[in-house]
């Protein structure tokens, strides 16, 4: 496959073309909605006019040659690779979530900004020059060279895949609720419509395809979350660069808090809450008598409104209460149970915004620090053992390119985490000085249209008629999304901000699962199985693969499982423990050999499973039983150190590598040389 | 052979110094900030408590510096030692 030199400026006037089309189109929509057109529509063009542009891409990049499925011809610019990375890498969780974790966290949130920038330096310094260097296809792969043999292959694939799917999950779970929201349909509909998205990227294509649509992505996701914040920071400040301003208005926002977590209104509602959190606790103390209780106390309420002569509504209104109230003990016990945490959460003020590591006693910061730490560390690590985002470092044409892509790469992530923080106290700024303390009749019309959904809660405790803080619940998926309405912005900057968030939902889901389906058909079929394949059946593997994956996360995506936070803060440190020790030590220790590198993975990987079964009740554990206080989600922090003192421990044991091997690591710690495009003379194809 | 091996040599060890070095400093970015969070606040920086812009940009910034000082100083490097090619 020859492709002429110019290739590059060719690249770059495509890609301004497509951002000018881009342009046009949120211009043109601008336009119609002062003209009159309804939301809905506005919602459902830009949402089928992105994934169109992704299918065009997709289709016009198919192919049948083995190099461009697997790893893009090897021919993609620094630039462009940074540009796909950065999509592959920033996921539904970094675009809707981000912004709504620091809103409620503060300063403990920046743990993730840190975290998820940081691993980049690790990726720089100590393995993707490396990894394209051993240019091949696979994480598993270089795992399978540099250690001899199908089994520490094998143990690559399963880790791969593991941290893989359940990530993948959780973005197709991301796309479900973006298009349900904006488009109007079921939920269960919406992921399989963003199924669709995904598979018309990946699959006629590969990587190839995947690349070039996830720099399309990219393009989209960053306008579409720096244009709302830099407007309202334009609004509020005057610069309409959130990054740089939004010092001065934590400083405000500071002052606001003093002012606002003193209020005796306030006071009032927290104390409204710890009378209603004592009553729920009495209430499941006196179970089963309890509910009995209560649904006497119900049916006489109805039967008095009724003799009395009460309107219709309200007596629908008891009636409904009736019905809903828990059918048996256990489930009372439950749903009380939440109640009483949710109004406990409400008896005390937030904290401060800048606070650093939070805690009424000593202890408690203490621990805070260390969990802070440890998830940041975890992260890090993570970033730099994700084989979707280590996988991407083969697709340049030579190390030195692989090398320049890592600074592209963190340089178009940092636009986005840079700005995060700015998000949480541009949208924390407009809520306290503007929304709180106003009437409850008063309010946008935003507030009664997300409440309808389920996202915006208002419940006026006090039955004063003004809104306290405490009084507003706002679900923190939704505040990136509302952050439009809540700044008084067009609706088509909603629309827009929705058409970024499925993008970075599905140029993550796109990187994951060839990700998955190359391990599965590549390493798991081709290496082990039938070294014999031929290409073209190779690629009809891959394909079917991809297809059964993608089916399958989509199903278990659409049960909508509840802990998927949860479950890809456990990916990062899968990948941390399993992955990382054995690939800095294959590239920097000579003397790591097989044994060693298949025990490190292994009880690296043990010892983080081991900590989540034991300290999170999603697997029964608790707490009580963690070590220095360690959350479950920062696991990998026990998992990373263990990896390393394994392999080591065990490879000084065994024998040395073969001199074979010892060659090939000599081979990848130098530069390009003569071998430049196309890696070794033996690249598989 | 052996002075292409010896200068082989000498490379990895330089690069393995360089890396070293940016390694330690990508540590101290990396956690010194959040150890230190409120000694740092004490002090205010355009507006921000200092540990928060730290954990919140600076270190970001600091991130994006050691990757380019490494890029810029591995071509350096590989010139020295005749293993650039220009492309």
């Amino acid at each position: 496959m020859s492709f002429p030199s110019p290739f590059l400026p060719r690249l770059g006037r495509y890609y301004v073309l497509y951002a000018l089309g881009f342009l046009a189109l949120v211009v043109a929509l601008a336009s119609a909605e002062q003209m009159g057109m309804t939301q809905r529509w506005i919602g459902q063009i830009f949402l089928f006019a992105t994934i169109a542009i992704y299918a065009a891409i997709g289709v016009m990049s198919r192919t049948s040659d083995v190099s461009e499925y697997y790893v893009a011809g090897r021919r993609v610019p620094a630039l462009f690779n940074g540009m796909a990375t950065a999509a592959d890498w920033m996921s539904a969780a970094s675009f809707i979530g981000l912004a709504g974790t620091l809103y409620y966290s503060g300063f403990v949130g920046l743990a993730f900004v840190t975290g998820w920038t940081g691993g980049y330096v690790l990726v720089a310094l100590l393995l993707a020059p490396f990894l394209r260097k051993f240019g091949q296809f696979t994480i598993p792969d270089f795992l399978g060279a540099r250690y001899e043999g199908h089994f520490a292959r094998l143990v690559g694939v399963l880790a791969a895949v593991l941290a893989s799917f359940v990530y993948v999950v959780a973005q197709i779970y991301g796309v479900g609720l973006i298009t349900s929201r904006f488009i109007g349909i079921e939920f269960e509909i919406g992921v399989f419509v963003g199924l669709a998205g995904i598979l018309v990227c990946s699959f006629l294509g590969g990587m190839r395809a995947v690349t070039w649509t996830q720099v399309a992505q990219y393009l989209i996701l960053i306008v579409a979350y720096l244009v709302p914040v830099a407007i309202l920071s334009y609004k509020v400040t005057g610069v309409p660069v959130p990054q740089l301003v939004y010092g001065e208005v934590l400083r405000d926002l500071g002052v606001k808090e003093l002012e606002l977590f003193s209020e005796p209104r306030e006071n009032d509602v927290r104390s409204q809450y710890r009378y209603r959190a004592e009553e729920y606790a009495r209430k499941i103390e006196d179970l089963p008598a309890s509910l009995a209780d209560e649904r006497v106390a119900q049916s006489e309420r109805i039967m008095e409104l009724r003799t009395e002569g009460a309107s219709a509504r309200d007596v629908a209104a008891a009636e409904r209460a009736l019905r809903d109230l828990p059918r048996t003990p256990e489930e009372a016990r439950l749903k009380w149970e939440r109640t009483r945490q949710e109004s406990l959460a409400k008896t005390v003020p937030p904290v401060h915004h800048a606070e650093a590591h939070p805690g009424e006693t000593p202890e408690a910061r203490e621990s805070a620090r260390r969990n802070f730490l440890a998830l940041a560390f975890v992260l890090m690590v993570g970033t730099a053992g994700l084989p979707h985002i280590l996988m991407r470092y083969y697709t340049t044409p030579s190390v030195r390119q692989a090398r320049r892509s890592v600074f592209w790469s963190l340089f178009f992530i940092f636009l986005l985490y840079v700005t995060a923080p700015a998000y949480a106290v541009f949208a924390k700024w407009e809520i306290y000085s503007r929304l709180i303390g106003t009437n409850i009749g008063d309010l946008p019309n935003w507030v009664a249209s997300w409440s309808r959904v389920g996202l915006v809660k208002i419940e006026d405790i006090n039955g004063d008629g003004i809104l306290q803080l405490a009084e507003l619940t706002l679900n923190s998926d939704a505040i990136l999304l509302l952050f439009p309405e809540i700044a008084g912005l067009p609706y088509v900057v909603s629309g827009l901000v929705a058409a970024g968030g499925l993008a970075a939902a599905l140029s993550t889901a796109d990187g994951l699962l060839l990700t998955i389906s190359h391990a599965l058909s590549h390493d798991l079929y081709y290496k082990m199985i039938n070294p014999q394949a031929s290409t073209q059946r190779r690629l009809v593997i891959t394909k079917s693969q991809l297809l059964v994956v993608a089916v399958i996360a989509a199903w278990v995506a659409s049960l909508r499982p509840d802990s998927i936070l949860f479950m890809v803060g456990l990916a990062f440190s899968i990948a941390a423990s399993a992955f990382f020790p054995a690939l800095v030590l294959g590239i920097f220790w000579r003397r790591a050999n097989k044994w060693g590198a298949v025990a490190g993975m292994l009880a690296g990987l043990a010892s983080t499973l081991y900590y989540i079964v034991r300290t999170h009740p999603f697997f029964g554990g608790s707490m009580a039983d963690a070590w220095f206080d360690i959350h479950p989600i920062s696991c990998g922090i026990f998992g990373v150190p263990v990896g390393f003192t394994v392999i080591a421990i065990v490879s000084l044991l065994t024998p040395p590598p073969s001199a074979e091997v010892q060659a090939l690591v000599d081979f990848i710690r130098l530069p390009d040389e003569a071998l430049r495009t196309r890696g070794r003379p033996n690249d598989g194809t | 052979m052996s002075d292409t091996r010896s200068r082989q040599q000498a490379y990895w060890r330089e690069t393995r110094i360089l890396t070293a070095v940016l390694f330690l400093l990508w540590g101290a970015a990396s956690f010194l900030p959040g150890w230190f969070a409120d000694e740092l606040n004490e002090v205010v920086f355009f507006g921000w408590p200092l540990g928060f812009y730290m954990v919140g940009q600076g270190s970001l910034i600091v991130f994006l510096l050691i990757v380019a000082v490494y890029d810029f100083s591995m071509t350096r490097i590989e010139r020295r030692y005749g293993l650039h090619h220009e492309e």
